[in-house]
């Protein structure tokens, strides 16, 4: 189901039966070799999409709507002229300031998400991909971390 | 040539060219200027770089706009010119989807695109504004027809989801609407004195004059439901002919209402210098351009090449690659220099030897988060219920904007409506879905603005830039500080290689900065290798 974040419901409510009402025959996607079905996680409306700013607020949820863009459903990656690296079973992870400054920072071709995501969604974020696709770090990250880790970062 | 031109009747041109000859690049722009010529573009009409040394030769990477024109013009200087292109098909970015196009992004998520014969859709760029000389000077030598492409369509919506109870807008009401009570209360201040400080008594006249005309205000300075408002907002009933004539004036939005939905956003684009009229496009579709330019370096151009290395001495270059579909062993090329166009998200992944301050500058440039959506329909209900001939409609739901198709206007049959093309956050949230699930939702979000979708809706085809397995993003991102220490580092050339493309220029995401990029570099490259055969060791 699609989501919104509306200040009136009554749009919101309008929208639901058209999906269920839609019906896409033409359109296909090869069965094999496809990442596991993930459902989508929503999206920011108006005000909020035009400053950038995500509305999903959980772990699962923002990596839904944000990093499994490139990273896969499955967060093994991909490969084409070039690459994005899995998130799945990566001991790069193994210190969490580095998942957290990439996301606040950028790296190479991947964009900056620190004015995008709050100090709690960063640490959402990260706390469920390094806990989730075969990645098992005890620790967490709290807020406070990644609000240090934003502060020291230039 | 004006053989058959006297010296008094000398054509414009010829002027031009006597005074470059004698004079100089510098002089021939200055005098260009003078003659109301030049001033917008830094291009100046078809690259010379005739005397390629004997036997030089080049490597070109990528085949999209910047690779194509590279090539295409170090060939006709004399250049030995080799392409490696990574996708099964020439043009890059610059891409058509047909009926029968197959399309598999990175993930394996595979999409065949389902159009009527005719149809099409551009994933990538869809527009060429007038004052970019150098898309429209290729267009032009190749005979690519183009057709005009309408950006500001007066009568296409303006959508707010939370304004005027999400009833779309007509974007002549807003505009007029906007104007008019902008000039209205500007009108006030100036009769009640507020700005006699800032305008001076003569000064007042004109300008109360002038605001009346340009707010389409009444006798007494109001802007209200009259003639002349509905001279520029239109009439809830028009003008007609005979018995049934008589025009029904229309009631203008309120200013508090106007002000408070925000639409006045959407007027922006009517303004902006890049997409001001006119703009252009080819018919048919984008492809079409870099086709042309294909068939003149067909021969010379290699595709399925992935490129996996770049090294250079000081007496070549050599690219390593491999068959980017069947894989193998790795393949080498090497020739005297390299145009390397391949857009920074892939080339920061390859090791290519050149210089730090180069390498950190490849390495610092993020790319932009895009997503287009093409829908078929049965029928082009846009035009024949609404009456929205091309043009665009801008809406604050996650698809961004619906734009109308700007051929084949006022047939019957099928359409395709470009049903969504964002950045920033909806571009990634879309990105994240299948491709079935991205058209799906565009059709969805589109129904609140046109009801008619889910009646006509036929299929769709959905380009997320960021799985695009050719370019892994949109375009460069560049910000003002990354440019500030990086921009003049990425476009030197290092030892035997020089970079170009849209990353490699001040007009990000537009094929004019691919092609000037493309044409600064490679006058650059001749000269030093005109400058390295001169002086052999």
């Amino acid at each position: 189901m699609y989501t919104c974040v509306h200040r009136r419901p009554r749009v919101l409510s309008r929208f639901i039966p058209l999906l269920l009402a839609l019906a896409m025959p033409t359109l296909f996607c090869s069965a094999e070799e496809l990442p596991p079905f993930s459902p989508p996680a929503g999206f920011a409306v108006g005000a909020l999409a035009a400053r950038g700013h995500f509305v999903q607020r959980d772990g699962a949820n923002l990596y839904r709507a944000i990093c499994q863009g490139c990273h896969m459903p499955d967060a093994r990656g991909a490969s084409g002229a070039g690459m994005y690296p899995a998130l799945s079973a990566n001991p790069k992870l193994a210190s969490a300031a580095f998942p957290v400054l990439t996301l606040l920072q950028g790296r190479r071709g991947m964009p900056a998400f620190g004015d995008s995501l709050s100090d709690e969604q960063v640490a959402e974020v990260v706390n469920y991909v390094r806990t989730n696709f075969d990645n098992h770090f005890a620790d967490s990250v709290t807020p406070a971390d990644v609000a240090r880790l934003r502060a020291a970062s230039p | 040539m004006a053989e058959h031109a006297s010296d008094t009747s000398i054509s414009r041109r010829e002027l031009l060219r006597r005074i470059g000859q004698s004079a100089g690049a510098a002089m021939l722009y200055q005098s260009m200027s003078a003659l109301g010529f030049a001033g917008e573009s830094t291009y100046h009409g078809p690259v010379e770089l005739a005397g390629a040394p004997r036997g030089a030769s080049v490597l070109v990477l990528g085949a999209g706009m910047a690779g194509l024109v590279a090539a295409l013009e170090l060939q006709r200087a004399g250049y030995k010119v080799t392409v490696l292109e990574y996708n099964q098909r020439a043009g890059g970015r610059a891409w058509t989807l047909r009926g029968g196009d197959e399309y598999t992004e990175l993930g394996g998520f595979r999409q065949r695109c389902e159009f009527d014969k005719g149809l099409y859709f551009n994933p990538g760029p869809w527009r060429i504004p007038y004052h970019h000389h150098a898309m429209l000077d290729y267009a032009s030598r190749f005979k690519v027809p183009l057709e005009p492409f309408t950006q500001v369509n007066f009568n296409a919506y303006v959508h707010s989801h939370s304004a005027f109870g999400g009833k779309p807008q007509r974007f002549r009401h807003i505009h007029a609407d906007f104007h008019g009570h902008v000039a209205e209360l500007l009108g006030k201040a100036v009769n009640r004195g507020h700005l006699d400080s800032e305008v001076s008594t003569q000064d007042k006249e004109k300008l109360l004059e002038a605001l009346r005309t340009f707010g389409f205000l009444d006798k007494e300075h109001r802007y209200r439901k009259s003639e002349f408002a509905s001279a520029t907002r239109g009439f809830d009933q028009d003008p007609g002919g005979g018995l049934a004539s008589r025009a029904e004036y229309s009631e203008p939005l309120a200013l508090g209402e106007l002000v408070q939905s925000g639409l006045w956003q959407s007027l922006r684009p009517s303004f902006a210098y890049d997409l001001a009229p006119a703009l252009f496009q080819p018919v048919g579709g984008m492809d079409r351009i870099p086709m042309a330019i294909y068939r003149e370096v067909a021969p010379h151009v290699q595709f399925d090449a992935k490129v996996v290395g770049i090294d250079q001495d000081d007496r070549g270059v050599t690219v390593t690659h491999v068959d980017a579909r069947r894989g193998g062993a790795p393949r080498t090329d090497r020739a005297d220099w390299c145009v390397c166009t391949i857009p920074l998200s892939i080339l920061s992944q390859i090791p290519v030897k050149v210089g730090a301050a180069m390498s950190a500058a490849i390495q610092s440039v993020p790319y932009e988060s895009s997503v287009k959506i093409g829908l078929q329909f049965k029928r082009r209900f846009w035009e024949q219920d609404e009456r929205i001939y091309g043009g665009i409609s801008y809406t604050d739901l996650p698809i961004g904007m619906i734009g109308y198709p700007m051929d084949r206007q006022n047939t019957h049959g099928k359409g395709v409506l470009l049903g969504s093309y964002t950045w920033g956050t909806n571009a990634y949230e879309f990105t994240a879905l299948t491709p079935e699930q991205r058209v799906r939702a565009a059709v969805e979000f589109g129904a609140q603005i046109h009801p008619q979708y889910p009646a006509e809706f036929e299929n769709g085809v959905a380009v997320a830039w960021h799985r695009v397995p050719f370019s892994n993003g949109c375009f460069a991102k560049w910000s003002d500080t990354v440019r500030e220490k990086h921009y003049e580092n990425l476009c030197q050339i290092d030892g035997r290689i020089v970079l170009a493309g849209e990353h490699a220029s001040r007009l990000p995401a537009w094929q004019e900065g691919a092609v000037l990029s493309a044409l600064d570099a490679i006058g650059r490259l001749h000269q030093r290798a005109v400058a390295a055969h001169v002086e052999p060791a």
